[in-house]
């Protein structure tokens, strides 16, 4: 009698393992398809920046890679491509870079400072301020652009690169962010600071600044490929070729139909402005999972 | 060191006052015990000595200081909060140093100073650890080393020891007493627990809806309190509050629960019948043994608790007042009849209208 529940169960658990198994493979194939969705369009990418301009122009697509990416690499950093023969990459690079750096330590400083008075300082219109901030989460830079436009022309800042970055640096989505973490700082470590003798400048540099490391890593992380992704206002407000940025060089590099597009030398640069925005995560993602996940108390 | 004064200190959060105008004096050296309820204020006094919370009226003088419109820093206070309050990001050793960082001391001597707190704290091994990795003990440790290092004219301490676990606090506790009594350090600490405050204070301060309802030493508060709330506050279980009237020429309280009560020190003031609250703790209720003096009380007992060396006994009397007794032993019936008597000396007399104690006149 027992012995025959036994074999029951032993049935029971190995058909219950094989279940088990074959959803498990289900599931490793719908990841697998998803994964091959994501990298596919990049591999062509890589794979089109190692073939001669022939290859590609041919309406060829090679799936593996050829023996032309040192060259092509090397004309797109140092050359450029298309009718016009756009800025380097090298430069668009470096243009790019400091677009999107200034851009996110910009917000980063701004937002910080707003979040501080707003979270910890009651001063008339206290509110008032907070809301107004809050609003212009609804006007983006594509809804403000003419105005924004008009100013930054005033100013005589047009071709420059305060006139790239400047704009686009308040940011209500940072200051909330830090206003919510402000808001989770124990009420008693701030008096602790105020008895321990911390003015306002202290308290911010001594205490607050530290503990909203990790936050100031993931902003940073999202904050420089927003920055680095900028297309409409940098397409706008910049004609010299030398501020340049590598998203909209790109786009200038693939020619009107009146001559063949160098694509070999196109997908080189492209290959080289993804590398930036994901040497940044690569480099942050410990303090950045840490800041969306974790706060430190 | 230094003394502490407040002097009419008001405090009103809008339209809801919180502080009604107190006033006290500590000594140099003193421990003052601020015990009550939660919601009495006791936090908000604290917090304005502390400078955290601006009086509405009142002035506080700090070894002769008048400090009511110093910031917190300019004070020469330190304070131990409830959640400790350290700051998470930085060591051991830098929470406690950042205060005198702060204010600019030599690092020689501010090492000397967190080198000795922490040595007479025992905290020494634990200087470089973060706050994170320390147990609750550890914390408050830490928050009285922070406390120290500053050698101040004053310490705060709200609530410190509420977050411990019962060993850990009953421990703390005792070395708190013992380092507060070596540093010879005024100080001015809050609590709910009426325990911390009999076995801390030097003097009370009982704190009631706004009003220091009594200030004076733990056996003072237990031996005559000023009046039915502090009666009712300080004491496990809580004394016994009795309605009655007073005899004629005021040298007896008839019970309403039947017997009389002759008092052993003197009248007490008023017309008789005047409506009173006789007072007995617990432990003065004791059962009937032969050839003692003392008003007997019949007590039907509804029930007893058995604590080991004792017992409380719960049980109501002919007028439905409810009674509760601490006896020596284990009682182990739990129904019945019981006679306690009650001995006038051991007696409080209070007035039922305002509360007030009431002493014998003359």
């Amino acid at each position: 009698m027992s012995a025959v529940v036994h074999e029951g169960d032993r049935i029971a658990a190995a058909t219950a393992t094989r279940r088990r198994r074959r959803s498990g493979a289900l599931t490793h194939a719908i990841l697998l398809l998803g994964v091959l969705a994501v990298v596919f369009p990049i591999w062509i990418a890589v794979v089109g920046s190692t073939h001669d301009a022939s290859t590609i122009g041919r309406g060829d697509v090679p799936l593996l890679p050829g023996a032309e990416a040192v060259e092509n690499y090397a004309t797109a950093l140092t050359g450029g491509a298309g009718r016009f023969r756009s800025s380097p990459a090298a430069l668009m690079l470096w243009n790019s870079a400091a677009m999107a750096v200034l851009i996110a330590c910009g917000k980063i400083s701004i937002s910080l400072l707003s979040a501080y008075a707003v979270a910890f300082f009651s001063f008339p219109g206290r509110m008032l301020a907070f809301w107004t901030i809050f609003l212009t989460l609804m006007l983006p830079v594509e809804v403000r652009i003419i105005p924004t436009y008009q100013v930054i022309v005033d100013l005589d800042l047009f071709d420059s690169m305060a006139g790239l970055t400047v704009p686009l640096m308040a940011s209500a989505t940072a200051t909330l962010l830090f206003r919510q973490f402000f808001l989770t700082v124990p009420d008693e470590v701030v008096e602790a600071a105020k008895i321990d003798g911390a003015g306002p400048l202290r308290f911010f540099r001594d205490i607050l600044l530290p503990l909203s490391v990790t936050n100031i890593a993931a902003l940073f992380v999202i904050l420089f490929i927003y920055g680095w992704n900028q297309y409409l206002w940098p397409l706008l407000v910049v004609n010299d070729r030398s501020l340049e940025t590598v998203v909209v060089g790109l786009t200038r590099m693939i020619g009107n139909g009146d001559a063949q597009n160098e694509w070999n030398v196109i997908m080189a640069t492209a290959v080289l402005a993804l590398l930036p925005p994901v040497a940044v995560v690569v480099v942050m993602q410990r303090w950045f999972v840490r800041g969306l996940t974790e706060t430190e108390k | 060191m230094a003394t502490l004064e407040l002097s009419g200190v008001e405090k009103s959060f809008g339209a809801t006052p919180v502080l009604h105008g107190i006033d006290l004096r500590v000594a140099e050296g003193e421990m003052i015990v601020v015990v009550g309820a939660s919601g009495c204020g006791k936090s908000t006094l604290l917090r304005i000595v502390a400078g955290l919370e601006e009086p509405t009226a009142g002035r506080v003088r700090i070894g002769g200081r008048d400090v009511t419109a110093l910031e917190p820093a300019d004070r020469d206070v330190a304070m131990v909060f409830q959640n400790y309050a350290l700051y998470p990001h930085m060591t051991v050793e830098r929470n406690m140093a950042y205060g005198l960082r702060i204010r600019g001391l030599p690092k020689a001597e501010i090492a000397r100073r967190v080198g000795e707190a922490a040595e007479l704290l025992g905290i020494g091994a634990l200087l470089g650890r973060r706050p994170r990795q320390l147990s609750g003990g550890q914390r408050q440790r830490v928050a009285m080393g922070r406390a120290i290092v500053r050698e101040p004219a004053l310490f705060l301490f709200d609530e410190p020891l509420s977050n411990l676990d019962a060993r850990l606090r009953v421990q703390m506790r005792a070395e708190i007493r013992r380092l507060q009594r070596r540093l010879g350090v005024t100080s001015l600490f809050v609590t709910h627990d009426q325990t911390e405050a009999m076995t801390l204070g030097d003097r009370l301060v009982v704190m009631h809806a706004g009003h220091a309802a009594q200030v004076a030493t733990p056996m003072e508060i237990w031996a005559r309190p000023a009046n039915t709330f502090v009666a009712g506050f300080i004491g496990s279980p809580s004394m016994n509050l009795l309605e009655a009237q007073l005899a004629e020429e005021g040298r007896a309280a008839l019970l309403r629960a039947g017997p009389s009560l002759r008092f052993a020190d003197g009248a007490r003031p008023g017309p008789a019948g005047r409506r009173l609250l006789v007072g007995v703790r617990p432990e003065h209720l004791r059962p009937v043994a032969e050839g003692e003096g003392g008003a007997p009380l019949d007590v039907s007992l509804e029930l007893a608790e058995p604590l080991g060396s004792e017992s409380v006994l719960h049980g109501r009397l002919a007028s439905g007042e409810a009674v509760t007794a601490r006896v020596p032993g284990l009682v182990a019936g739990v129904e019945g009849a019981l006679r306690l008597s009650i001995q006038a000396s051991e007696a409080h007399v209070f007035d039922a209208e305002t509360g007030a104690r009431l002493d014998a006149v003359g």
